[in-house]
């Protein structure tokens, strides 16, 4: 677990640069718009950058092991260490974060949303960016939970601020149901720190240390982490912050709140909870992946009932994170696979849905489902992108969303030993059942917007097509769908390693 | 018992000044008194260094001797101006800092 | 080539991504379709090349087995080989099957026919658990005829669309779907992992969507299409089950292997019948098996070109296909062998009956032709139920050629007869349109199986499979196949009759008033009906040949004898059958039987002749259904079509779509949420509950005291604030001299 030598800065290097961007903002005038969205583009260009070299440098074989590990004292006091790294697991997430952050700002471009102020709607971007990439590498339990916690704060704000009608109510509640969740994870990150056999917050000693831990308080403390990432993902019946969240949240707020924020709740469960409490893990499976399969049902249920459709979008997160949580729930390799594509397939597919959103309310200045229609006569380019999206989103075989719902169903079959098989046998046709219902409300909002004639009340409005920032922010994600989709290894080959190793924990665990 | 005498002498001359702080109205006497004070401290303090044979007793009492004079000066100036503004010296009539 | 089959489906794939992204940059996208054809045209001659080396390949594998010489790797060329050569240098390695007990470079067989071991060629697609998971491409004799087919339709069906849709609003959409279609169902084909299956599977629906829903400005038309993916959805879910079960069974998604473990028993009974039953659930809904058929019908509403292509002669088999393919799975698993009914015969006869008795009441002639679709399927999946795998596949073939000619020379009467499919509003059209005419004949002719049309061979086997079945006969599969046999026969005659003789009954005039709203580029009104273009009837003539001549491919063995070529007979079943796997598994041949051949041509001609003798001599039973109640009812119940749709539609869909929806929905806002905003609100009352009572009363008033204290002492104090320098001396004083007191008491 050595430091890969003089590459070791790259990884601080691409999660501060954001930061170092937003510093220099906040000492330039607001008036200055331009330079502020330069300066805001080009930091996050250059994060992008590093996380490109990380890419080339980044030994494939080895995806298992840690690498680029630098390990510098932190907080003395309470034995916390500035811990970086990547892994094959973190590797994926951490690009698509990096990657969704100058899209959002070239989008940003001429949408910054009302009530104006380039400066600090940036600057609170950048902020974001730095929390969102420090998640993603953090190896610290302190280290991970600053990261995880500054994410919240500029999500609250931009909200809050650049929100729709209801952002008040809305921004408070996501607010609120994050700060419960990270209250309770904290609690359980102390407990692991007190209860281990050695006092330490290091992630990759911890899967040993906590082995001592008496089990019936391992499930206590899991239950901890599970409220915390569990309400992040979102789960149900933690979900009800999602759709108001998205509704109201800014577009480019839905979108990072979709492709990123969702993820570091599922990325914790694969990272923190089910490596370091593998026992606990496996006695909350069967619950987990209850809830998981009663999300995806429920979340197409509520999409079948949306009149919005941005909240239609919303809700189709929380069955989509169903899967994911469905994968993990198996603990297998497989199903931990698959939740991995299907955290980075959703974050492409529904940041993609959520641009949309966000360009056909500029549009239209509704997103009332029933209002619009013949959207591909008034603005064609659109409606073919918002059609390639819904068959993306609703797991055509092809596109990224398909490998992220097949294999997690798949896993469903045989779980790993020790949970009960006919359970997730029973998750797993509940889940197929699943797709069709997404199928469903999908292309019923496609053909209730994008077919037929236009409304009588758009007839004789004109409709600007796909404009040229929004060509640039969405083509990366548009080509990343396809190409994930025809040649998934391309994913699966990065994580497996990485996957194996903690499906191993877990097989170590149960099975002796 | 030639510390003693000192001592009374001293607290003589204290009481002196404090009823002088007191009781007079005339400004410039109240300063005198302040002074009998001062000085019946250093003679204190001369007792005491001469008590504990250290020299620390005269050093002060020195300091004391030019801390006074100047405030003797300061306190002088300030009555003057009180004078040239108010044309009388008597304290009872300076309540400026009533609350 | 056999190993380079991957080129087959990547060049319409390529002409699909040139369409889209330059189509419109040329002429505005008129000449679009020379992309199409060009790269689909390339696509048919590789296909005929992979089909002709399978061939001799097979050939050189059965010479081999006479000179004894069981050890000659046929397979060198295309396994041992490193080709490295492959697209993007992904690693195409050679696939790793050679454990040499399960398989010899050829087996033989009970009859002593000789099947090359197919040509794999894969590549990593993805890895699990350590595992790599491959995809490629499987070539044999099956997907090699079902290359053939699919390129050979759609070839023609690309060639006759320049024609047909000509000046369409959207013509660079309809060829890029087009080839779309054409590579993702090339691709389905060329599978060799079941993983790979789904793809293709779900690829061709996903394009069947686009091309249903092409004129989606009518609400008729979007709904159909959307009614035909959701369809196929449900039965995917059976896909997705039954191929999991399948992987979990045999540990790989490996096509060969999974059959190759079968084929030598090494995979648990139990898992199989779930595996295949779950599987039939899926070709249920993409072959229109009952009860899932009801989108095809409806599927209609796409161009007819589309209609030719996907729903006749390519998509619609694939779940025909996919059994063939997997067929140890079905073969095992219904236990086919010692059975005399199973699930997959009773769908497939059933759904034949069925859809025939519902072809006889539909005006639309595509509808007719839609539901003689699904009765021919059901015939396949019947064959491939009673074991008569051959008699499926060969079925298949004859099928998508003289169907597609018929969907096409219906376009064609269309097209002329004033953009209607309404078989009353046609007649008479005989004399206008004689080409179209006779090839429409022609392929009736094969479909109503009347000898020596190639519809006869196939569905000739069929019924002798079900006569003879394998260890046990299939009589109730044997009676259904007898009546559908009569009644296609009678069915086509009917539509024959609406639609080319008596008198024209249409109107030219009005155009659009059939649902197929081709943007008319011929803009003068013809006064009579005309005969298409040749764009539209070379086409025609080409598959009318193919009804003629495709049953020359399995020709049974007394026939050919009679002209002494005794090396032709059973083509089909000595090139494409994958005996290296039903060969362990004892699969039995039925023997040629001339009298069930006379039966089944007595039946099928006396089908035509009860129909033509009521129509043209207007012999039996006219106005029946006005006369009896229980005519009338049945006629009712066939032209609501069982009321299947309306199940689906008002009970299930709308059940899902409002209460069910709706509820969850409400639970969630009234429920959930109400406990959210309730621990909120209570929380927030609590907090106003604290802030009154604690807050402001306690520790606020603790506050409030302590200053109003601090005020009143200041109140009192301000008395000693006299400003007076003597009195603050005093105090001082004062104080110093208590203090004194005090430090003089305590010390």
């Amino acid at each position: 677990m050595e430091a890969t030598g003089s590459n070791a800065w790259l990884i601080s290097l691409a999660v501060f640069l954001p930061l170092l961007g937003a510093l220099v903002m906040m000492a330039i005038p607001k008036e200055e718009e331009d330079l502020h969205k330069l300066i805001a583009l080009a930091s996050s260009l250059a994060a992008l950058i590093a996380g490109v070299f990380i890419l080339a440098r980044f030994d494939y074989d080895n995806a298992g092991t840690l690498q680029f590990v630098v390990d510098k004292s932190w907080i003395d006091v309470i034995n916390s260490r500035y811990i970086i790294a990547l892994d094959g697991l973190s590797l994926p997430m951490f690009m698509l974060s990096l990657v969704v952050v100058p899209l959002c700002i070239i989008y940003s471009w001429d949408h910054i949303p009302e009530p104006g102020n380039a400066k600090a709607f940036l600057i609170l971007l950048l902020v974001l960016a730095t929390g969102m990439n420090g998640t993603f590498v953090a190896h610290d339990l302190i280290l991970f939970f600053v990261f995880f916690e500054v994410v919240l704060l500029p999500m609250y704000f931009l909200i809050g601020v650049w929100g729709g009608p209801e952002r008040k109510y809305a921004s408070l509640k996501f607010f609120l149901f994050t700060l419960f969740g990270s209250a309770l994870m904290i609690l359980s990150f102390l407990a692991l720190f007190f209860l281990s056999d050695v006092q330490t917050f290091d992630m990759r000693i911890l899967p040993e240390a906590a082995a001592g831990i008496h089990s019936t308080t391992a499930i206590w403390i899991f239950g901890g982490m599970f409220m915390g990432f569990g309400i992040k993902v979102p789960m149900f019946p933690f979900h009800t912050w999602l759709p108001d969240a998205h509704t109201q949240a800014p577009t480019v707020g839905s979108v990072i709140l979709a492709a990123v924020l969702l993820k570091l709740g599922t990325y914790g469960f694969i990272r923190i909870a089910i490596p370091i409490l593998p026992e606990a893990a496996a006695e909350w499976a069967p619950w987990i992946g209850l809830l998981a399969v009663i999300g995806i049902i429920y979340g197409a249920l509520g999409c079948l009932a949306q009149t919005d459709m941005k909240r239609l979008i919303a809700f189709s997160s929380v069955a989509h994170m169903g899967y994911v949580m469905l994968g993990i729930s198996t603990l297998t390799d497989f199903g931990m696979n698959a939740a991995v594509f299907g955290m980075v397939a959703h974050g492409l597919i529904t940041g993609m849905l959520f641009f949309i959103a966000g360009s056909v309310k500029e549009r239209y200045h509704t997103l009332e489902i029933s209002r619009l229609g013949g959207l591909l006569v008034s603005a064609p380019r659109l409606g073919w992108i918002l059609g390639f999206a819904s068959m993306a989103s609703l797991g055509l075989p092809g596109l990224a969303g398909f490998w992220g719902e097949f294999p997690a169903i798949l896993a469903a079959y045989q779980p790993a030993d020790g949970l009960p098989v006919e359970t997730f046998r029973t998750y797993m046709v509940i889940a197929a059942l699943g797709t069709v219902l997404a199928a469903g409300y999908l292309l019923w909002m496609y053909q209730r917007t994008s077919f037929g004639e236009p409304s009588e009340e758009w007839a004789d409005t004109e409709i600007d097509d796909v404009g040229t920032f929004e060509w640039i922010a969405w083509t990366p994600f548009l080509l990343a769908i396809v190409v994930f989709g025809v040649y998934p290894n391309l994913l699966f080959s990065v994580t497996d390693d990485a996957v194996v190793n903690i499906a191993d924990i877990v097989a170590k665990s149960t099975g002796g | 018992m030639l510390v003693n005498q000192f001592l009374l002498l001293g607290a003589f001359l204290f009481c002196t000044g404090v009823y002088g702080v007191l009781a007079r109205r005339n400004a410039v006497m109240v300063l005198m008194s302040i002074e009998l004070m001062l000085n019946a401290v250093n003679i204190n303090l001369l007792t005491f260094g001469y008590l504990h044979n250290a020299v620390s007793g005269q050093v002060f009492a020195l300091f004391i001797i030019a801390v006074a004079a100047a405030e003797v000066a300061v306190g002088l100036a300030i009555i003057l101006l009180i004078y040239r503004n108010r044309a009388s010296i008597n304290v009872d009539e300076l309540d400026l800092m009533r609350g | 080539m056999l190993e380079n089959a991957y080129l087959v489906p990547l060049l319409p794939a390529i002409s699909f991504v040139v369409i889209l992204l330059f189509g419109k940059r040329v002429k505005g996208g008129s000449a679009v379709h020379w992309v199409g054809i060009t790269a689909v045209g390339v696509s048919f001659v590789l296909s005929l090349v992979i089909a002709v080396q399978w061939i001799s390949r097979t050939d050189d594998a059965a010479s081999a087995a006479d000179h004894g010489t069981e050890e000659v790797h046929v397979e060198d060329e295309g396994h041992s080989e490193e080709t490295d050569t492959h697209e993007e240098g992904l690693g195409f390695g050679s696939s790793d099957l050679g454990s040499g007990t399960l398989l010899g470079a050829a087996e033989e067989d009970d009859h002593g026919s000789v099947v090359a071991d197919p040509v794999i060629e894969q590549i990593t697609w993805l890895q699990i658990g350590g595992v790599e998971h491959k995809a490629g491409t499987y070539v044999d004799g099956l997907s090699a005829i079902l290359l053939v087919v699919v390129s050979t339709v759609a070839l023609l069906v690309h060639i006759y669309s320049s024609e047909y849709v000509r000046g369409d609003r959207r013509y660079v959409h309809y060829y890029a779907f087009l080839s779309l279609f054409t590579a993702s169902m090339l691709f389905f084909v060329l599978s060799s992992s079941i993983l790979q299956m789904i793809v293709g599977w779900e690829l061709v629906g996903v394009c069947s969507f686009a091309l249903i829903g092409h004129w989606w400005e009518d609400g008729a038309n979007s709904n159909a299409a959307l009614k035909a993916f959701l369809t196929n959805r449900v039965g995917d879910i059976g896909l997705l089950i039954g191929m999991v079960t399948l992987f979990f069974a045999t540990g790989t998604f490996d096509i060969f292997t999974i059959n190759d473990m079968i084929a030598h028993g090494l995979v648990r009974h139990f898992l199989l019948v779930v595996a295949a039953t779950c599987l039939v659930a899926a070709a249920m809904s993409k072959s229109g098996q009952f009860p899932l058929h009801t989108w095809l019908p409806d599927a209609m509403a796409g161009p007819t070109p589309v209609s030719a292509l996907i729903h006749a002669a390519t998509m619609v088999v694939a779940g025909v296909y996919m059994i063939a393919r997997l067929y140890p799975v079905f073969y095992e698993g219904f236990a086919i062998k010692t059975s005399s009914i199973n699930l997959l015969a009773l769908v497939g006869g059933f759904t034949a009956l069925m859809a025939a008795a519902l072809a006889f009441v539909q005006w639309d002639i595509k509808k007719v032709l839609a539901y003689s679709t699904v009765s021919q399927l059901g015939y396949m999946v019947m064959a491939l139920g009673v074991g008569a795998w051959t008699a499926a596949v060969f079925h298949l073939f004859t099928h998508a050629l003289f169907k597609a000619g018929l969907f096409l020379g219906a376009g064609s009467v269309s097209h002329s007869a004033g953009h209607t499919f309404d078989i009353r509003e046609m007649g008479g059209l005989k004399k206008h349109m004689p080409t179209t005419y006779r090839t429409f004949v022609i392929c009736s002719l094969a479909l109503a199986g009347i000898f020596p049309f190639a519809g006869f061979w196939s569905k000739d086997e069929i019924l002798l499979g079900s006569l003879e079945g394998q260890q046990n006969g299939y009589p109730l599969m044997l009676i259904f196949g007898c009546a559908v046999a009569a009644m296609t026969a009678a069915y086509m005659t009917r539509v024959i009759w609406y639609t080319f003789h008596g008198e024209f009954r249409g109107e030219l005039h009005h155009h659009g008033g059939g649902h197929d709203p081709v943007e008319t580029h011929t803009e003068e009104h013809h006064a009579e009906p005309h005969e298409s273009p040749k764009a539209i009837t070379i086409p025609l003539i080409i598959l009318a040949a193919g009804a003629v001549l495709a049953g020359l491919a399995n020709l049974p063995g007394p026939v050919v004898e009679v002209f002494g070529a005794d090396g032709f007979a059973h083509r089909l079943q000595t090139y494409a059958e994958p005996s290296n796997f039903l060969g362990p598994l004892g699969i039995i041949h039925p023997d040629p039987s001339l009298v069930m051949a006379l039966v089944g041509l007595a039946l099928a001609v006396g089908g035509a002749v009860v129909t033509y003798l009521f129509f043209w001599k207007n012999m039996g039973p006219h106005g029946l259904t006005e006369r009896n109640v229980l005519a009338r009812k049945g006629r009712t119940l066939l032209e609501n079509k069982y009321y299947l749709d309306h199940l689906y539609e008002n009970v299930i869909v709308a059940f899902v779509k409002w209460p069910l929806a709706k509820a969850a929905y409400w639970f969630n806002q009234n429920v959930l949420d109400k406990i959210v905003d309730t621990a909120g609100e209570s929380a927030r009352d609590g907090g106003q509950w604290v802030y009154t009572h604690i807050d402001q009363a306690v520790v606020d008033g603790a506050v409030n005291g302590a200053g109003t204290a601090a005020g009143a002492s200041g109140e009192g104090l301000r008395v000693i604030q006299s400003g007076k320098v003597q009195g603050y001396g005093a105090l001082l004083f004062g104080a110093t001299a208590v203090l004194a007191i005090i430090f003089m008491i305590v010390i």
